[in-house]
C-alpha cells in the first residue's frame, strides 16, 4: 500500500491504527473472558448482603481505594504479612473491583475478622486513638450518618444485571436491612467479611 | 480450585497473534528498508515521492544502529517467549511461574528460619522470656500481629487490655496466655439498664466504686449490695474479683476490686464508664491469632488438647510471642 494513501485519509489511518493496537488486547485480554479459574467464583464465595454493599460504595466514595490496595501478590513479604495470595475467583462479584494501586496504609485484601468490630469503629473514628503513629485521616462523622437504605435494593438490581446473583428475596429485603444503621456499620460490615472466603488461608 | 490452563484454541488464538505480530514486525523492518544509500543515483539521494507544501522527504536507510535496536527487541522477544510462559499453555524452558516463585521463596525462609524457631521451641517460656535474643524476634512478632490493638508498648487503650500490668481477665500463667492467643477470646457482659432501672445503674456504680475502694456514696452502695449477689456474682464472684481466676476457663469478667478499668476513656470518671458498662453492655473481642503468627502451618482441630511442648513445636511463634507476654509481667 502506498505510504500517501495512508496518511492523506484520515479515516483509513484511524481504522488502520485501531487495528494495530487491538492485536495487544486480542491477544492479552479476549482469552482472559473465557477461563474458568478467572470468570469462575472460588467455592463459597458469596455475595455481598445488603449492608455490605452500602459499605462498599462509602468505600468507594470515601476514596479509600487510593491509599488501600485489596490485592495481595504472590511474594513472601506479602503474604507474610497479609496472608494468602488473592486469586481472581475471590473479585468476581466485585463491579468495580477494590484492588487499588497504593499503599500509603495496609493492603486490606484479608483484613476481615482480623480484628474486633470494635477495633474498626474506635479505628474508623480516630485512627490516632488505637495506632498513635497513623496518617490515616478520621472518619467520625460517618457515626452520625443514618442511611435509609431507599437505594440499596436498586444497586443490588443492577448487581444483577451485572451477573451477581442476588435473589429477589434478597433485593426485597434489602431496605429493611440497612434502614437505621450507620454508615460506620456499613463500612465495617464491608471490612470485616474482606478476604474470608478462602478458609485455609488467613 | 478450577485449572489455570486454557484451552487449546485460545492457547493457539495468543501464540499465533503472538508471533504473527513479531513476523509482521520483521517483515515491515526488511521489506521496506533500502539497506544502502549507495542505492543513489549520481549521489542524488531518491524521495519519498510525495510533498506537502513543496517539502520532499528523501528516501534514507534507518541509521544502522537504529535498525539494530529494533532487530534486538525482537531477538528479545523472541527469546522472552523461549523461556517465560507468553505464548498460551507453553511453560516457557525455566518453567517459571509466579506461583512457583512464591513456593521457592517459602521453602527458601523455610530452610533459613525453620531451624531458628525450632530451637526456640525447645525453651520453655520462663527461659525464653530472660533471653534477650529470643525476645527481640518476639518483639518483632508483637509489633507485627498484636500491636495494632494492644499498642506498641503493649501498654492498651480504650477497650484493649494493658499487658504489663499483671491484671488479667483470663489469668496470667504460660498456658493461659498462650490458649488465649490460639483460641482469642470474646467477653461479653449484656446490658443490665432493663433489670436494674436506671436507678438501679446509679446505686450499682457505686457498689462497683467500693468494690475498687473509690469514692462512692456509702448508702446506695449498701442499696446495691443484695442485687449485686443476685446477678452480678455468677460472673464477677461473690467478692466481685472476677473470673481470672479460672485461668484458660475463664469467661473474663474483671476484678472489680483492682481498680483497673478497661474501658474508661481518657478524662472519664470511673462512676460514668461503669455505669456505661452497664446500661448498654460490652463485648470484648480478640480474634484467635494462630493462624497469623504461625502463617502456613495446619492447625489440627484438637489443639486444645495438645501437650505445652506439642503446642510449642507446632506454633513456635506464637510460643515465642507468649513468652514476650510473659516477659512483660515478670517482677510485677
Amino acid at each position: 500500500m502506498k505510504h500517501e494513501i495512508v496518511e492523506k485519509n484520515v479515516g483509513l489511518m484511524m481504522v488502520l491504527i485501531l487495528v494495530v493496537i487491538s492485536f495487544g488486547g486480542l491477544a492479552e485480554i479476549t482469552p482472559l473472558f473465557f477461563q474458568d479459574n478467572i470468570t469462575k467464583p472460588v467455592e463459597g464465595l458469596k455475595p455481598l448482603n445488603a449492608l455490605e454493599i452500602e459499605g462498599r460504595d462509602i468505600y468507594v466514595r470515601e476514596g479509600c481505594y487510593t491509599c488501600h490496595s485489596q490485592m495481595i501478590r504472590p511474594f513472601r513479604a506479602e503474604t507474610e504479612r497479609y496472608g494468602n495470595y488473592s486469586v481472581a475467583g475471590e473479585f468476581v462479584y466485585d463491579h468495580p473491583f477494590q484492588w487499588g494501586s497504593k499503599r500509603t496504609g495496609p493492603d486490606l485484601a484479608r483484613v476481615g475478622g482480623r480484628y474486633s468490630d470494635d477495633w474498626h469503629y474506635a479505628h474508623l473514628f480516630n485512627p490516632r486513638d488505637v495506632v498513635p503513629e497513623s496518617v490515616m485521616p478520621a472518619y467520625s462523622w460517618m457515626n452520625y450518618q443514618v442511611m435509609d437504605g431507599s437505594n440499596t435494593g436498586t444497586k443490588m438490581q443492577r448487581l444483577r444485571v451485572l451477573g451477581v446473583p442476588y435473589t429477589d428475596e434478597d433485593i426485597a429485603g434489602a431496605k429493611d436491612f440497612v434502614n437505621g444503621k450507620t454508615e460506620m456499620d456499613a463500612v465495617v460490615a464491608y471490612l470485616q467479611q474482606l478476604g474470608t472466603v478462602l478458609k485455609d488461608t488467613r | 480450585m478450577t485449572s489455570q490452563a486454557m484451552s487449546g484454541f485460545w492457547s493457539l488464538w495468543i501464540s499465533v497473534i503472538t508471533l504473527g505480530v513479531i513476523a509482521f514486525c520483521w517483515w515491515l523492518l526488511y521489506g521496506n528498508r533500502k539497506t544502502d544509500s549507495a542505492q543513489a543515483t549520481n549521489g542524488e539521494v531518491e524521495t519519498t515521492g510525495h510533498a506537502a507544501d513543496g517539502i520532499e522527504e528523501y528516501d534514507n536507510p534507518l541509521p544502522r544502529w537504529w535498525f539494530l535496536m529494533f532487530v534486538i527487541t525482537i531477538v528479545f522477544g523472541l527469546s522472552y517467549l523461549a523461556l517465560y510462559p507468553g505464548l498460551g499453555n507453553y511453560k516457557g524452558l525455566l518453567n517459571w511461574s509466579s506461583s512457583g516463585q512464591w513456593e521457592d521463596e517459602m521453602a527458601h525462609a523455610e530452610e533459613f528460619y525453620a531451624p531458628i524457631f525450632d530451637q526456640y521451641a525447645q525453651i520453655d517460656v520462663q527461659t525464653l522470656a530472660n533471653d534477650p535474643e529470643a525476645m527481640q524476634v518476639a518483639n518483632r512478632l508483637y509489633q507485627n500481629n498484636c500491636a495494632v490493638c494492644h499498642g506498641s508498648s503493649a501498654r492498651g487503650g480504650y477497650g484493649f487490655p494493658n499487658l504489663t500490668n499483671n491484671s488479667w481477665l483470663y489469668g496470667g500463667d504460660v498456658e493461659t496466655i498462650r490458649h488465649t492467643i490460639i483460641n482469642g477470646r470474646n467477653g461479653l457482659m449484656p446490658p443490665w439498664v432493663d433489670m436494674l432501672g436506671d436507678e438501679g445503674v446509679d446505686t450499682m456504680s457505686h457498689y462497683v466504686l467500693e468494690l475498687s475502694g473509690l469514692e462512692h456514696d456509702a448508702a446506695k452502695a449498701q442499696e446495691a449490695a443484695p442485687m449485686f449477689q443476685a446477678i452480678c456474682s455468677s460472673c464477677h464472684g461473690t467478692d466481685g474479683k472476677g473470673s481470672a481466676a479460672m485461668g484458660i476457663d475463664s469467661i473474663g469478667a474483671p476484678d472489680l476490686t483492682a481498680n483497673t478499668w478497661l474501658y474508661q476513656q481518657p478524662g472519664e470518671s470511673v462512676y460514668d464508664s461503669v455505669s456505661y458498662t452497664l446500661r448498654h453492655g460490652r463485648n470484648g473481642l480478640m480474634p484467635a491469632q494462630a493462624r497469623y503468627l504461625d502463617y502456613g502451618v495446619e492447625l489440627p482441630a484438637n489443639i486444645n488438647s495438645l501437650t505445652s511442648q506439642e503446642k510449642a513445636e507446632l506454633m513456635p511463634k506464637l510460643h515465642l510471642v507468649t513468652a514476650y507476654i510473659y516477659s512483660l509481667n515478670q517482677g510485677k
